[in-house]
Order: structure tokens, then C-alpha cells, then sequence
């Protein structure tokens, strides 16, 4: 199924990739990179280890600073414009705006211990959107019952297992209603048996919903499941861009076959 | 020659006990209160105010620690002369402590995963919010243990008060000793006092730690 593409309606993608440049010290992580997602499209970031796919995300979440070039969400650039020519930084108030379409899930999940399961999903929706403690209440609670979690909603997330933590962090990202959802490597950290369940609610999340997703992940099948286009990165550079189907079954670039060879 | 009286031992003991609750149980508490606040609002400081504040703080906040607290009394009193010996007391214990405590924040502060503030920016909550919601509820549980070892160490620095004048427990010891001419049996008194008060607060602290080690 193709992505809903109503880039044609508002001119605009979700998110727009312009000369990004990410530098670590000296070493460049990100060189010149450029690519759209559309909105409601699936891509999925494939690539060796420090390919610079993660740093795309965290980009994007503005949990790395950009060292050059553009990324607009929306249309609207995200923490820099360029003004009469020169490059400069937005002010966080107005990052803020773009960043709350913008949800995350993390490798670590990263919840809140010191705050119940429904307490983590509740929070920002009442104290960042200025939801009715009630209303988000019951949202949390659907959200939890979508990810099967419903009688954990006042639990600890440290009394959780992995996968468990997991489904709650992705309720958690889905409270806020964001555009687009960002996956970072989402079951890398979980046992073999518990991959399955956080996959099964990825896969009713992109059935049911048009949330534009950008996903990093190493589970191909998945990959080729969800997504609308898979990219293929190394050294910090797309080294080959097609559908699913294409990618995982005849891949053009030699880099690409041998990287696929070796994870599938 | 009997060197130790319990009739005299009971007979000191309750102008101890009124020292102690007065002047020694006073000083702890609201310096620990001092402490508690101060210690913190500075490790927060220190973590998020631009340098040209932080810096100056930290460097304060060294010299307290490096030089002794009689020094710090006695500097507070001969210059702010106008004001009572407890109250400015109290302030200087309070502050000195803060320092200690600062340092104990910070680690706590410190040990708090990068993750939670990248879950923080993630849902678009406000530093300030990540702040009083995320980070300092479980830098708290982390670091209460330790601040609670400072607050025992409080205790046990109060008789250094005496410097200016401020009659605690161990002055109106030596002051029961000076109009009997025996001092042996109020001075153990007095720190049968203190064992009496700090050795449950640290099993009580310990027992604390264990519970607070896991959610």
C-alpha cells in the first residue's frame, strides 16, 4: 500500500533533510545529506553500526545539535533558518512548536521510574498539551489497553519486563498524538521472546494510523513489513534508496548485499 | 575516692536534656533545613546557570568546605555583631553544610540517566518541569542516605556554637563542672546524649538506604 501522500495538498513534507552535516569533534557522522519523508510514509533506515541512521533520529528530536544544513518538519524549519543568506539558530520556544508533533521511542525506553505506568503516559499530555487530568486519563488507559497493558496502568515501570516497558513507552509517545513517530532501534535491548509482542503493536500502530514514521531497526522482516521505503546508509551517506520489496530481495549496490547477507 | 556518681549523673541530666532540646535539637533541625534547600537550589545552579554564576558559586562553596567552621563562626559574629549568637549560628552551620550537601546533590543529579532527559525533550516538557518531575525525585531517593550522614555530622559539630557564646549541651556540661568541680559524670552525660540521639538516626538511615534502593 502506498503512503497516503498528501504532500500534493500541502505542498510539504514531513520532514525534509537539507545538506544535514553532523559532526562529532572531527569526525563526521552525517555528510550532506539529503532526503524527504512524506506524510504518513514508513522509511526505514537500514545500515552497519555507526552509520549515522540513530543520529538521523536523534536529530530530528533535537537531541544532538545540527552542525550544518536544514531540517524542516512540516515545512517549518526546525532549529535553523536561514536568514538573508546566513545560517541561524531558532529560539527553543519555537523549536518547541515543531518538536511536540514529534514523538520518540528509545532503545533504553527510558520511562520514569519514579512515576506509575499511567502517570508516564499522563504527564505531558496534561502539564505540556493542557489536557484535563480526566481526559488523559482515559486516553492513557485506551492507549494502554491497545498495547495489551491495561491492568499495569498503576503499576511501576521497573516491575515491568522489557517488552512490557517497551509497549508503554511507545503508549507513552502515542499520548501526545504526534505526526511523527520516531523508532530507535526499539527491540535491540530486549530478549529474543519479548521482540515479538513490541513488533506486533508497531505493525497494529502502522495499520491503523497514517503517522509518518521514520524507524532504525535491525529486524528486517519487520522492515520489509512496514515500511513504504527503505534506505540504505553507510558512512554517513544513503547509499542505496527502494521499496521493500526491491531492497530485500534484489539490491543494487554490492555494499547493500553484503550488509543484508550478513544480518539476514 | 569514687570517681563516678549516678546521683550526680542524674542530677545534670535535666538541665542536659534542655540544653539539648533548646540549643543542640534547634541548630540540627533548622540547619538541616538550611542545608537541605540551599544545597540543592546550588547544585541546581551549578548545573544549569551560565558561568559567569556557576563559577563564582563553586568557588564559594570551596572555601567553605576547605577551611574550619570555628573560622566561619567566629568571622560571622564579630562581623555581624548586632545579631544573636543562635540565630547566626544556625545560618553558618546551615551554610556550611549546604556545601557538603551541594556536592552530594550533584551526584545524585549526576547519576540520573541521560536517557530521562532525552525522554523529557521527547514528550516536550520544559527543563523546569523535567527538572521538578523527573530528575530531582530520583536524584532524592539516590542521595537522601548521604544527606542524612551530613545531618548526624550537624549534630555533632553543634558544640562549636560555643565559640560565640551560645550555650549548648556540652557548655552547660562544663558549666555544671565549674560549679561542682567535677565534670566527669555531665560530660559523659552529654555524649551519651549524642550517641543517643545520632545511633538510631543512622539505623534508621540505613534501613532507609535498603528501602529506597529499589522502587
Amino acid at each position: 500500500m502506498p503512503p497516503t501522500d498528501s504532500t500534493a495538498v500541502t505542498g510539504q513534507p514531513a520532514i525534509r533533510f537539507e545538506n544535514v552535516v553532523k559532526k562529532f569533534g572531527d569526525n563526521t557522522v552525517l555528510d550532506d545529506l539529503n532526503f524527504d519523508v512524506r506524510r504518513g510514509e514508513r522509511v526505514t533506515l537500514i545500515g552497519p553500526s555507526g552509520s549515522g541512521k540513530t543520529t538521523i533520529l536523534r536529530l530530528v528530536m533535537t537531541l544532538e545539535h545540527l552542525t550544518g544544513g536544514y531540517i524542516y518538519v512540516d515545512g517549518e524549519p526546525l532549529t535553523h533558518l536561514e536568514v538573508n543568506g546566513r545560517r541561524v539558530e531558532r529560539r527553543p520556544k519555537d523549536i518547541a512548536r515543531s518538536t511536540q508533533k514529534i514523538g520518540m521511542v528509545f532503545q533504553q525506553f527510558n520511562l520514569f521510574p519514579n512515576m506509575s505506568v499511567l502517570e508516564n503516559i499522563t504527564e505531558a499530555p496534561v502539564h505540556v498539551l493542557g489536557r484535563s487530568s480526566e481526559e488523559a486519563r482515559t486516553r492513557g488507559l485506551e492507549l494502554l489497553d491497545m498495547v495489551g497493558l491495561a491492568d499495569k496502568a498503576e503499576e511501576h515501570p521497573t516491575r515491568l519486563s522489557g517488552g512490557q516497558q517497551q509497549r508503554v513507552a511507545i503508549a507513552r509517545a502515542l499520548a501526545m498524538d504526534p505526526e511523527i513517530l520516531l523508532l530507535d532501534e526499539v527491540t535491540s535491548a530486549l530478549d529474543p521472546e519479548l521482540v515479538g509482542e513490541v513488533l506486533g503493536v508497531l505493525r497494529d500502530i502502522a495499520k491503523s494510523t497514517d503517522i509518518t514514521m521514520l524507524i532504525v531497526t535491525h529486524e528486517m522482516q519487520f522492515a520489509q513489513d512496514v515500511s513504504h521505503r527503505v534506505l540504505m546508509f553507510d558512512g554517513g551517506k544513503i547509499v542505496e534508496e527502494a521499496s521493500p520489496d526491491v531492497m530485500f530481495t534484489s539490491p543494487t549496490h554490492e555494499r547493500t548485499r553484503s550488509f543484508l547477507q550478513a544480518v539476514l | 575516692m569514687d570517681w563516678w556518681s549516678w546521683d550526680r549523673a542524674l542530677e545534670v541530666l535535666p538541665e542536659l536534656l534542655v540544653a539539648f532540646v533548646q540549643v543542640t535539637l534547634v541548630a540540627t533541625v533548622i540547619g538541616s533545613v538550611i542545608a537541605a534547600v540551599l544545597g540543592l537550589i546550588i547544585a541546581i545552579t551549578r548545573r544549569t546557570a551560565p558561568a559567569f554564576i556557576a563559577r563564582p558559586v563553586h568557588a564559594v562553596m570551596e572555601f567553605i568546605r576547605m577551611t574550619p567552621i570555628v573560622i566561619q563562626l567566629l568571622f560571622v559574629f564579630y562581623t555581624f555583631n548586632t545579631v544573636d549568637g543562635m540565630t547566626l549560628g544556625v545560618i553558618v552551620l546551615g551554610v556550611h553544610y549546604a556545601s557538603y550537601m551541594a556536592e552530594v546533590y550533584r551526584s545524585g543529579i549526576d547519576a540520573v540517566p541521560k536517557g530521562q532527559w532525552e525522554a523529557a525533550t521527547a514528550l516536550s516538557m520544559s527543563p523546569a518541569r523535567t527538572w521538578r518531575k523527573v530528575v530531582i525525585p530520583q536524584a532524592l531517593r539516590t542521595t537522601l542516605p548521604a544527606l542524612g550522614t551530613w545531618v548526624i555530622s550537624m549534630l555533632k559539630d553543634t558544640p562549636y556554637l560555643t565559640v560565640i557564646f551560645v550555650v549548648d549541651m556540652v557548655r552547660q556540661a562544663e558549666n555544671y563542672g565549674s560549679r561542682t568541680f567535677v565534670y566527669t559524670e555531665s560530660i559523659t552525660m552529654a555524649g551519651l546524649i549524642f550517641l543517643a540521639a545520632s545511633y538510631p538516626t543512622s539505623v534508621l538511615l540505613r534501613r532507609l538506604e535498603k528501602r529506597l534502593a529499589t522502587y
